[in-house]
């Protein structure tokens, strides 16, 4: 009785039955995880410029979709593979090369988001433009869309798990995996090919300048407690998908919350929840971190 | 069986006539040797002499200008399942999430594509492997959070469980201390021996290398001396190599190359010997 009368007041009444919640909650769980999964190798890799810059790069193609009355998911998705390809191409293997080449991909393209969002909000039939696009659209994702983020999802956790090994290697040292006979332009275009689709999901979930979050925060935590990469991922995934749940759950709470009394969005609460338990995570495992004895790269 | 295929059973490296150029400098003019296997070469020379450039184009990593390298009688696309490779400057972040296992057991089937999957033979031999550079201690901690020596272990082991017939070390001594220096090279030494693998040893200073090392090939203004230390580090014929005077004197078994002269202020081309640790 007292846990269903504390459920109830946590959980408000017809949350799970809601049409837009169901579809909410799966597609933010499918989200979170592809996220988790890309986003350990994203950190690792040292590549979360390119994936934020994707996830910017990416509302020039959102923009344009939600012009043309696409959903703006189609949008992201092409636009991130397009700038994901042209940042590999023009960017040369060196840490320092790869991001000049995504921050000229980058400004070009928000441009681009720029003068889309513009004829967006100037065209009446597309208001909320902006506001979807940037910051997400997870309670009006039709149902019909569920399976074609399925798809996305299965080929992003696929590519990664294919290039696993040569990725893992290539992380820890280009010249090692090279010298072993790694491709690394392909694994670089493979990984890519991840990031974009990822970053597609979360922007379509909680938005594109906020799909970051999503991708480095859970990562980033995760990688603090564990010492294995397949740990690391799935509890990546974990929190990405808790954080998205309890953000999902708080946004539908917060319906009668002031000062709008229409809800406040789920973007914030995901993002919130993220970054609480970063801090937590940092402060539980700071102390061990900091203990830690010099490496090489200390001592370089 | 012919003089010439018996001479190649034995000759794991061939390096000849080699030239390199990098964005037009040139940085290895007609460098010419072989190793035999199970033969230790320690490859010495001051940073920007050509280490790293000679060891990436005998990797195939860097084309070379003209001349030709062949591992074992294989040319460039065949060659890399015969080379073990441990780079320079590793630098492995306390963050990731790998243990010091898994990246040994990445020295087995890192290029390959898939998630690993553990059997009992891949663990039993990355248990071996880690036992004989005596690693079994840490193998369950994150690489990232180990010392600079113990990762050049477990770098030493990711390089040779793949049962190299050459093993390539790219400063493996940078940044260590100086007894961890003594260990790293007695280690690869004691290994090398074992699996009779040749070993080209880059470093700064031949002294650590000097217990262990059956040739020393020195490397200087794009040029290589390589034989015995008696006969390559000596004054006529480093000055040689050099291009300038420069004095070999020996102190307490430890050799100091001297460039310069008084007039131009002294100054050590190989640094200067460190003490004896307690």
């Amino acid at each position: 009785m007292i846990v269903a009368g504390v459920g109830s007041a946590v959980i408000e009444p017809g949350f799970f039955s809601s049409a837009p919640v169901q579809v909410a909650l799966v597609v933010g769980a499918i989200a979170a995880v592809v996220s988790g999964v890309v986003g350990i190798f994203t950190v690792v890799r040292g590549q979360s410029f390119a994936g934020h810059s994707l996830a910017d790069i990416g509302t020039a193609g959102g923009s344009a979709a939600f012009l043309v009355g696409v959903n703006p998911l189609y949008g992201f998705v092409a636009m991130n593979l397009v700038a994901g390809g042209v940042m590999e191409l023009i960017g040369i293997r060196r840490p320092r090369g790869r991001d000049v080449a995504t921050g000229i991909v980058l400004g070009a393209a928000l441009g681009f988001a720029a003068l889309f969002l513009y004829f967006d909000t100037t065209s009446t039939s597309t208001t909320g433009a902006t506001i979807n696009v940037l910051f997400g659209s997870i309670f009006t994702l039709p149902s019909s869309i569920v399976p074609v983020i399925v798809v996305l999802s299965v080929l992003a956790i696929g590519m990664t798990c294919f290039l696993y090994r040569p990725l893992l290697l290539s992380s820890l040292s280009p010249d090692l995996a090279a010298a072993r006979g790694v491709s690394l332009r392909f694994v670089g275009i493979g990984f890519l090919v991840s990031l974009a689709l990822a970053v597609s999901l979360s922007a379509v979930t909680i938005g594109a300048i906020l799909s970051t979050a999503l991708l480095i925060g859970p990562a980033a935590t995760a990688l603090r407690f564990t010492k294995r990469t397949g740990s690391a991922i799935v509890a990546a995934a974990a929190i990405g998908v808790g954080a998205t749940w309890l953000g999902i759950l708080l946004s539908y709470d917060s319906y009668y919350w002031t000062p709008s009394h229409r809800g406040w969005p789920v973007s914030f609460f995901v993002v919130a929840v993220v970054f609480v338990v970063y801090l937590a995570a940092d402060l539980f495992t700071g102390h061990r971190v900091t203990a830690r004895r010099p490496t090489m790269r200390g001592a370089r | 069986m012919t003089d010439a295929a018996e001479g190649s059973s034995t000759e794991i490296l061939s390096v000849a006539n080699l030239s390199v150029s990098l964005a037009g400098r040139e940085i290895l003019r007609d460098v010419s040797f072989t190793c035999d296997a199970g033969e230790f070469i320690g490859l010495i020379g001051s940073n920007g002499a050509g280490k790293t450039t000679l060891l990436r184009v005998i990797l195939g990593l860097t084309a070379p200008t003209s001349g030709s390298v062949r591992v074992a009688g294989r040319e460039r696309s065949s060659r890399k399942p015969l080379i073990g490779y441990v780079p320079q400057k590793i630098g492995l972040d306390p963050d990731m999430p790998i243990r010091a296992r898994d990246l040994v057991g990445l020295g087995i089937d890192g290029h390959r594509f898939g998630i690993p999957r553990p059997t009992a033979k891949r663990n039993a031999l990355i248990d071996e492997m880690l036992a004989a550079v005596d690693a079994t201690r840490f193998a369950d901690a994150r690489v990232g959070n180990l010392s600079g020596g113990e990762q050049q272990r477990i770098m030493i082991a990711h390089a040779l469980i793949s049962r190299p017939r050459l093993l390539l070390l790219d400063e493996p001594l940078a940044n260590l201390d100086i007894r961890s220096e003594q260990e790293v090279v007695s280690l690869v030494a004691r290994i090398a021996a074992e699996q009779n693998v040749a070993v080209l040893f880059a470093a700064h200073g031949m002294n650590p290398l000097l217990p262990v090392m059956d040739r020393v090939a020195y490397i200087a203004r794009g040029r290589v001396a390589i034989g015995t230390t008696a006969e390559v580090v000596t004054t006529e014929s480093l000055s040689r190599l050099y291009g300038r005077h420069v004095d070999v004197v020996t102190v307490h078994n430890r050799i100091l190359v001297v460039a310069g002269r008084e007039d131009e202020g002294l100054h050590h081309v190989e640094p200067v010997p460190r003490a004896e640790p307690t």
